[in-house]
C-alpha cells in the first residue's frame, strides 16, 4: 500500500484514478463490423470511447484504463459489433 | 480572581480565549446558553469571529468542517437531537482529520422525548472518531475547552474533540470559576497553525479512497487515537504547570483509592455526588475511578488503578439497548474482574446519596445482570 496522506488531502486529480480495474465484462470491438458511426460515444458514461483513423478507417476505440465494463456500448451499437468477454482476475 | 458563573457561559469564556474565527450553532436545550454568550460576544464586539446562523444542526456543524478546512479555529455545540442530526457529518469531520472542537450538554434521545441529562446521546456517537472528554465540574469544563483545541491540533492527533457536560446538571449549574488571562492563554495555546487555503496549489480534500485505501484510512485514525493518551496526558501536565490545575491524570481521576479493597467506575458530573458522599459516610473500602477520557479508553491506566481492586461496580446513564452499558463494555475489556452494571439517571433521573450507596453495596457484592437504580 502507497503512503497515505493525513485526511486524505490530495493534489492528484480524477483522471488519475483508473477505474479498469473495477471491470467484470471486457468490451471488444469488432472492426470487421464497426462502421464508426459513433453511437457508443454518446451512451458511454466514462467518457471513454473515442474515434480513432486507422488505414484511412474511422474505427471506435476503447479507453481501458478508465472503461468499468457497463456494456452500454455493446446495446448501443446498431451493427452489433461490440461483444463482452469476461475478464481474467 | 474567581467569579461566579454559569458553566454554559463559563465554556463560553474558554471559546472566546481560545479566538475561534468561525462560529456555527444551532439552539437546542440544554446547550443554547452557550451559543447564546458567544453571540453577545460577537455581537458586542469581544470576539472577532464570523458567526453563522444555520438552518439545522447538520448544517452547523457542515459549516465548521468547511471553515476549519479552509484554515480557521471554529466551534460548535449541541446535545441530543442535535448530535444525531450531525451523526453523518461527525465521521467525515475526524476523517478528514480536522481538529474542530464541539461541546456536548449531554441529553437523553427521543423518543420518548426528554430533554434532560444522560449520556445516550454522544455515547452513539462514540464511534465517530471524535475523542470524548466527559468533565465533573464548571472549572473542569472550561479548563477542558482550552485543552480540547491543544489537544486535538497536536500533529500526533489532528483529531476532533467532544467535550461533554452532563446537561443542566452541570451545564446550568452556578458555581466559582477562575478565567484564565488571555495573554497566558496565548502562551498554552497559540494562533492556530493548521494549513490555510491556498487558490495557487490547489488540493482535494475528504477525498474517496477505494477499498485499496479505506482500511488504512481508518488505521491512521486509529494509531492517532493511540497516540492521543499520551498527548492528554501531557496537555494535562503542561495545563497544571501554566494555571495550578489538574484533572488526574487527564485520561482517568482516582479518588478514595489508596486503602479501597472495592471501586466505583464512572463519568462526568455524578463523580462529584459520589465523591461528597464518600466524604460525608466516611466510606474507606470503595474509591472513585473516573473515567475523563472515554475516547480514546485509557485501558492500561485503568488496569493499573484496578490493581488491589476486588470487585467494582459501573454507574451509567446510558444504555446499549440488547446489550449493557457501554462504559461497562469498554471496562470489561480492559478487565475481567467481577463487575455489577448499574443503569442510573436515564432521561434525568436524580441520582441521589441513597443511590450512590446502594452502588458502593453493589460494588462490594457482585450482581449479575443489569440493575436498574
Amino acid at each position: 500500500m502507497e503512503k497515505l496522506s493525513i485526511g486524505g488531502k490530495t493534489s492528484r486529480k480524477t483522471s488519475d484514478v483508473k477505474t479498469g480495474s473495477w471491470r467484470t465484462f471486457k468490451p471488444i470491438i469488432d472492426k470487421k463490423k464497426c462502421k464508426g458511426c459513433g453511437e457508443c460515444i454518446k451512451v458511454c458514461p466514462e467518457a471513454g470511447m473515442g474515434m480513432h483513423e486507422k488505414e484511412g478507417q474511422i474505427l471506435a476505440e476503447i479507453n481501458y484504463d478508465y472503461c468499468k465494463g457497463c456494456m452500454l456500448c455493446s446495446s448501443a451499437c446498431p451493427f452489433n459489433a461490440i461483444k463482452a468477454k469476461k475478464e481474467k482476475k | 480572581m474567581k467569579k461566579i458563573m454559569e458553566t454554559s457561559h463559563a465554556i463560553a469564556e474558554a471559546v472566546k480565549l481560545c479566538d475561534p474565527k468561525v462560529i456555527s450553532a444551532f439552539p437546542i436545550t440544554p446547550q443554547t446558553h452557550i451559543v447564546e454568550k458567544l453571540a453577545d460576544m460577537v455581537a458586542d464586539g469581544d470576539l472577532d469571529a464570523e458567526y453563522l446562523n444555520v438552518e439545522s444542526e447538520h448544517s452547523a456543524i457542515s459549516a465548521c468542517v468547511g471553515a476549519q478546512a479552509a484554515g480557521v479555529r471554529t466551534y460548535t455545540a449541541t446535545a441530543s437531537q442535535g448530535l444525531a442530526l450531525m451523526h453523518e457529518i461527525l465521521f467525515i469531520a475526524s476523517g478528514m482529520r480536522l481538529p474542530m472542537v464541539m461541546t456536548i450538554a449531554n441529553r437523553a434521545l427521543s423518543g420518548p422525548l426528554n430533554i434532560w441529562n444522560d449520556w445516550s446521546d454522544s455515547i452513539a456517537s462514540r464511534d465517530s472518531g471524535w475523542l470524548q472528554l466527559y468533565c465533573e465540574t464548571a472549572q473542569e469544563a472550561l479548563d477542558t475547552t482550552i485543552q480540547a483545541y491543544k489537544i486535538a491540533e497536536n500533529e500526533k492527533v489532528l483529531l476532533p474533540v467532544m467535550v461533554c457536560v452532563d446537561g443542566f446538571i452541570l451545564s446550568h449549574v452556578y458555581e466559582p470559576v477562575d478565567i484564565p488571562k488571555k495573554t497566558d492563554v496565548k502562551k498554552f495555546l497559540p494562533d492556530y497553525a493548521g494549513p490555510i487555503m491556498d487558490f495557487d496549489k490547489p488540493i482535494t480534500q475528504g477525498t474517496w479512497a477505494g477499498p485499496e485505501e479505506y482500511q488504512g484510512f481508518k488505521k491512521m485514525q486509529q494509531d492517532a487515537m493511540t497516540n492521543a493518551l499520551k498527548v492528554i496526558q501531557d496537555t494535562n501536565k503542561d495545563f497544571a504547570e501554566q494555571f495550578d490545575r489538574s484533572y488526574g491524570n487527564g485520561l482517568i481521576e482516582l479518588f478514595n483509592m489508596k486503602d479501597a479493597k472495592y471501586a466505583v467506575i464512572s463519568m462526568g458530573s455524578v463523580c462529584g455526588t459520589i465523591k461528597h458522599v464518600m466524604e460525608k459516610n466516611n466510606i474507606k473500602d470503595v474509591g472513585l475511578i473516573r473515567i475523563k477520557s472515554y475516547r480514546p479508553f485509557p485501558v492500561k491506566e485503568l488496569q493499573k488503578s484496578l490493581k488491589n481492586i476486588q470487585s467494582a461496580a459501573v454507574l451509567e446513564k446510558d444504555i446499549s439497548l440488547g446489550s449493557a452499558g457501554a462504559l461497562m463494555a469498554d471496562v470489561k475489556c480492559a478487565s475481567n474482574m467481577p463487575m455489577t452494571n448499574i443503569i442510573s439517571g436515564l432521561g434525568g433521573r436524580d441520582i441521589t446519596e441513597k443511590m450512590v450507596l446502594e452502588s458502593f453495596e453493589y460494588a462490594r457484592n457482585i450482581k449479575e445482570g443489569l440493575i436498574w437504580l
